[in-house]
């Protein structure tokens, strides 16, 4: 396994080739002679050379299929193989997005239910499908905020209360949508500062961004006064979805107040990550947002022969943030998800969710600092370093790699000095949450006794740890591409 | 239930070691006025019962046969060797995420890397980012990165009408969140571009053209980068992939930013997405590029390796001040990209497009003799790729209806919609899943509405 791995290119050889197509079948039409290129630089091999390359690529990589994933805020759990069954029948797969109406209603019907039971589960009045990310919702979301506040001539209200707590999107998000981010601490309970908040409400208030629960893994304590602050000085809410997992079922962001929110369907509702997307991030909207929402989205007409489906723009639209209707295939397999579990079912993930990260906590907050120490939602964050070793967060999740484990989140959220980020999911069993609490216990044991072996780690990976210094400075972006440092 | 792996004594002892009775004493937190609200969803389906509701749902599209399909505007019907299913369907790629771990995380980052290394050459770029989510949004992040060049100094973005109608929409909802940039250029849908030449000046922080264009035509794009870069501008070109198997590559002709769609190397159409953004640029812009970029380094022990590089460009470190706000892109969609180009290969990939080439003009030349049909009336001398206008004698939505009720053929895109000075006209592809059978049934068809 520890061996460098050739490239395409390098495994390339003149004049092979993997697949054969027809000759052409039709009267030969001259190529236009300018436009032709001589080469299009793609390498030649065989398929069984492709074959084998990729199972070897494969081999060196590790997914929730792998191994125990508790990858904080990033909800890595099981995908179930019969979405991906579902998605793959051909009358959904193969239908083109232009197609008429007509013969894609099952498509239609499919996404207007899932806008129903989205909104549903998120207490919101209206769903947009479009978003192709939790990033890209957050943007749309944004946008929809700052045309809500346009639409009312309320031009001065460009400021957006984000906390330090939150997901670094968040701010690049607001930047792309035209409004200022402005940070708020944390106290000492892990919530959002009230009085800062409070001091931050006026008439130049957009709204606020919230995770909740937030990247500690903890539910707002203050989330009904925020909410009422913000709204009462004529801001508006918006809910950053990436930590709904814990809360299906359990709350509705729209009942506590908020005017809009994404939800991430690769994590809260089981769509593969695929190796970093495609995702796909649906908004909900509250009623007196939903006509901004991105658009088209899916509307239920009744015609004489029974319920036709059609696409419609809502009334202040936004407008289109991608083309087509958005990331199709996973709306068919987040249904499915939601199809399979029904309300009692989708519960009782939350609540094992939060079962298994508790858990989790007070079997290890003997070994490792958890810094604000009360019952947490999915995930909960600890201090991974291990004092007087010179042993790092980082040391200890490299490590974890050699116990077979994908390590936590690291370093975020800020807030917590040498965070580990640690979410289990609901899908994992004891025995694996038992044997991952022992491998921590063990690695914090080996830094007491041998701290260069943890600092050392990984041994028994493809390749030991790698220099990210020198890839930023040498810049080597293709086969054959150096770029020199600025 | 099966999701949840829990039996009531592993549930009892967990909650015994938290110091709890209840599930729902983990809850306490929750405001009680909102907690556990009673969720108004259909009940529960067991895994048979799930697979044939699907299947029913399913039963109520009419997936496309692209032997009797002329629709592409964006989305295409091309051969997906068997290989890139083989491939996507390891769990160990596609249950994965973000390289946040490059030690156990090789295979992806090798795959994103030649992905990247194979994208540059094809396109004629320099660097490739790991993915956007599709061409409409790399070409308004490519928009983003323009108006980033001119650090916010140039406020105008000249887009040609010719460019895919919903990518000019996204553009626009893009620059809703950038300051005074608006786009011009297209809205009388005319697409000459001369004109455009002339709308280029000091406050232009980007020209933007698709080549072949949205209508299938390799534009005049003799000057345009001059054009653009004369008066400071980027020169930002959207094209398609397929084409770049045997047309001159954007990087021969000075495009600045190459963005495109690749949902025709191994995607299939899936109603839309997910799909692939392609997005390339030169060394000059490499720390505005947005998006994830994989960087070849070494190990501790001097072996070759990836890792996910210029992070600092990147919102989980620079926040506010990110080139976008990019995280979850389509990585798998790269992966398939790049299984299907290294599939393909050099001579795989000419085939395609030579094949797409020669049938489209047979069915265009064979569609051009029939009364009341025109090829391409807008701009006939103009070349042309996979795709082509009819002029037809009467209106697109008709005459596809009798194509699809009589004939069992999915027609063109009524390019009316968004053109109205293109009343009674459709956009037609044909690739090399286009059979000569299936294109003489289609001019046989037409024929019948011919008058």
């Amino acid at each position: 396994m520890r061996d460098t791995m050739a490239t395409v290119y390098e495994l390339s050889v003149s004049g092979r080739a993997a697949v054969d197509l027809p000759a052409s079948d039709v009267p030969a039409t001259d190529l236009p002679p300018d436009e032709v290129r001589a080469d299009c630089g793609l390498p030649e091999l065989s398929q069984l050379e492709v074959v084998r390359h990729c199972l070897a690529l494969s081999q060196r990589n590790f997914g929730v299929d792998s191994g125990f994933y508790p990858l904080g805020s990033c909800t890595m759990k099981f995908n179930p193989k019969v979405n991906e069954a579902i998605a793959n029948i051909a009358g959904f797969s193969e239908t083109h997005p232009l197609q008429p109406l007509e013969t894609v209603q099952g498509n239609l019907v499919l996404m207007f239910e899932l806008q129903q039971w989205l909104a549903e589960i998120g207490g919101f009045a209206g769903v947009s499908l479009q978003p192709c990310a939790g990033a890209h919702g957050e943007f749309a979301g944004l946008l929809m905020m700052r045309a809500y506040h346009r639409e009312r001539r309320d031009f001065k209200r460009t400021r957006i209360l984000i906390p330090n707590s939150a997901h670094g999107t968040n701010p690049a998000s607001s930047t792309m949508a035209g409004v200022t981010a402005v940070e708020l601490p944390s106290d000492s309970r892990g919530n959002i500062d009230l009085e800062a908040v409070r001091a931050a409400c006026n008439d130049e208030l957009a709204g606020i961004m919230m995770t909740n629960p937030n990247t500690l893994g903890l539910f707002e304590e203050h989330i009904e006064e925020v909410v009422q602050l913000v709204r009462a000085c004529g801001g508006l809410v918006y809910g950053d979805g990436a930590n709904m997992n814990a809360v299906v079922g359990v709350a509705r962001p729209g009942d506590l107040g908020f005017d809009v929110m994404h939800y991430n369907l690769h994590k809260t509702f089981a769509t593969p990550h695929g190796g970093g997307g495609p995702g796909s991030g649906p908004v909900g909207a509250s009623a007196r947002l939903k006509d901004f929402l991105p658009g088209p989205i899916v509307e239920k007409a009744q015609d004489p022969d029974g319920p036709v489906y059609r696409l419609a723009m809502p009334a202040k639209s936004i407008g289109r943030v991608s083309a087509f209707l958005g990331n199709f295939g996973m709306f068919v397999r987040a249904y499915a998800y939601i199809r399979q579990h029904g309300a009692a079912g989708l519960r009782a993930n939350s609540e094992h969710a939060v079962l298994n990260a508790n858990y989790l906590r007070v079997k290890l907050r003997d070994t490792f600092t958890v810094p604000f120490d009360r019952i947490n939602m999915h995930e909960f964050v600890c201090r991974g370093a291990i004092d007087g070793t010179g042993v790092r967060a980082l040391d200890v999740s490299k490590r974890l790699l050699d116990y077979g484990f994908h390590p936590p989140t690291n370093y975020f959220p800020l807030i917590v000095p040498e965070a580990l980020m640690i979410e289990p999911t609901e899908t994992e069993a004891k025995p694996t949450l038992d044997a991952f609490i022992d491998a921590l216990k063990a690695i914090a044991k080996e830094a007491h006794s041998d701290p260069a072996k943890v600092k050392g780690a990984p041994y028994r990976t493809p390749v030991s740890r790698l220099d990210e210094v020198r890839a930023a400075r040498e810049l080597m972006l293709s086969d054959r591409t150096k770029i020199a440092a600025d | 239930m099966s999701y949840v792996p829990h039996t009531e004594r592993e549930r009892r002892d967990m909650l015994a070691a938290i110091g709890r009775d209840r599930m729902e004493d983990l809850f306490a937190d929750v405001p009680a006025r909102v907690r556990f609200p009673e969720l108004n969803l259909p009940p529960g389906l067991s895994e048979p019962d799930l697979v044939r509701e699907m299947r029913v749902l399913a039963e109520r599209n009419c997936p496309v046969d692209p032997a009797r399909s002329f629709l592409g505007a964006g989305v295409y019907h091309h051969f997906r060797p068997a290989t890139v299913d083989y491939v996507l369907s390891r769990g160990e790629f596609y249950t994965s995420y973000t390289q946040y771990q490059p030690e156990v995380s090789q295979g992806m980052l090798q795959a994103l890397f030649e992905y990247q290394s194979m994208i540059c050459r094809l396109t004629g770029m320099e660097v490739s980012s790991a993915s956007h989510y599709n061409g409409a949004t790399a070409t308004a992040e490519a928009v983003l990165l323009a108006l980033n060049a001119a650090s916010g100094k140039r406020g105008k973005v000249v887009m040609s009408a010719a460019v895919h109608p919903q990518y000019r929409e996204v553009v626009k909802t893009y620059l809703r969140g950038a300051h005074a940039a608006v786009g011009v250029g297209d809205e009388d849908g005319t697409a000459d571009t001369a004109r455009l030449m002339s709308l280029v000046d000091r406050d232009t922080a980007a020209l933007v053209i698709q080549n072949p264009n949205f209508f299938g035509q390799w534009e005049p794009i003799a000057g345009l980068a001059d054009v653009a870069h004369r008066a400071g501008a980027l020169f930002i070109v959207v094209t398609d992939p397929i084409s770049l198997g045997l047309l001159q590559p954007p990087g021969a002709y000075g495009a600045d930013v190459v963005a495109a769609e690749g949902q025709s190397l191994g995607i299939s159409p899936s109603f839309g997405g997910p799909h692939l953004g392609i997005f390339a640029t030169r060394k000059a812009h490499v720390r505005r590029l947005s998006g994830h970029v994989v960087g070849e380094t070494v190990d501790t022990c001097g072996r070759r390796g990836y890792v996910l590089t210029l992070a600092t460009r990147e919102q989980h470190i620079r926040r506010a001040k990110a080139t976008s706000n990019i995280c979850t892109n389509s990585a798998l969609c790269a992966l398939a990209g790049a299984v299907y180009l290294a599939t393909m290969g050099k001579r795989g990939l000419r085939q395609v497009a030579e094949l797409s080439y020669q049938k489209s003009h047979y069915a265009a030349a064979e569609i051009g003799k029939l009364k009341g049909f025109a090829i391409n009336p807008q701009a006939p001398m103009q070349p042309f790729f996979k795709e082509f206008v009819v002029r037809l004698p009467a209106p697109a939505a008709e005459i596809n209806a009798h194509l699809r009720e009589q004939h069992g053929i999915i027609g063109g895109y009524d390019l009316s919609g968004e053109y109205p000075h293109l009343k009674d006209h459709m956009l037609m592809a044909v690739t090399e899943l286009n059979t000569r059978a299936g294109i003489d049934e289609l001019v046989m068809a037409l024929r019948r509405v011919a008058r």
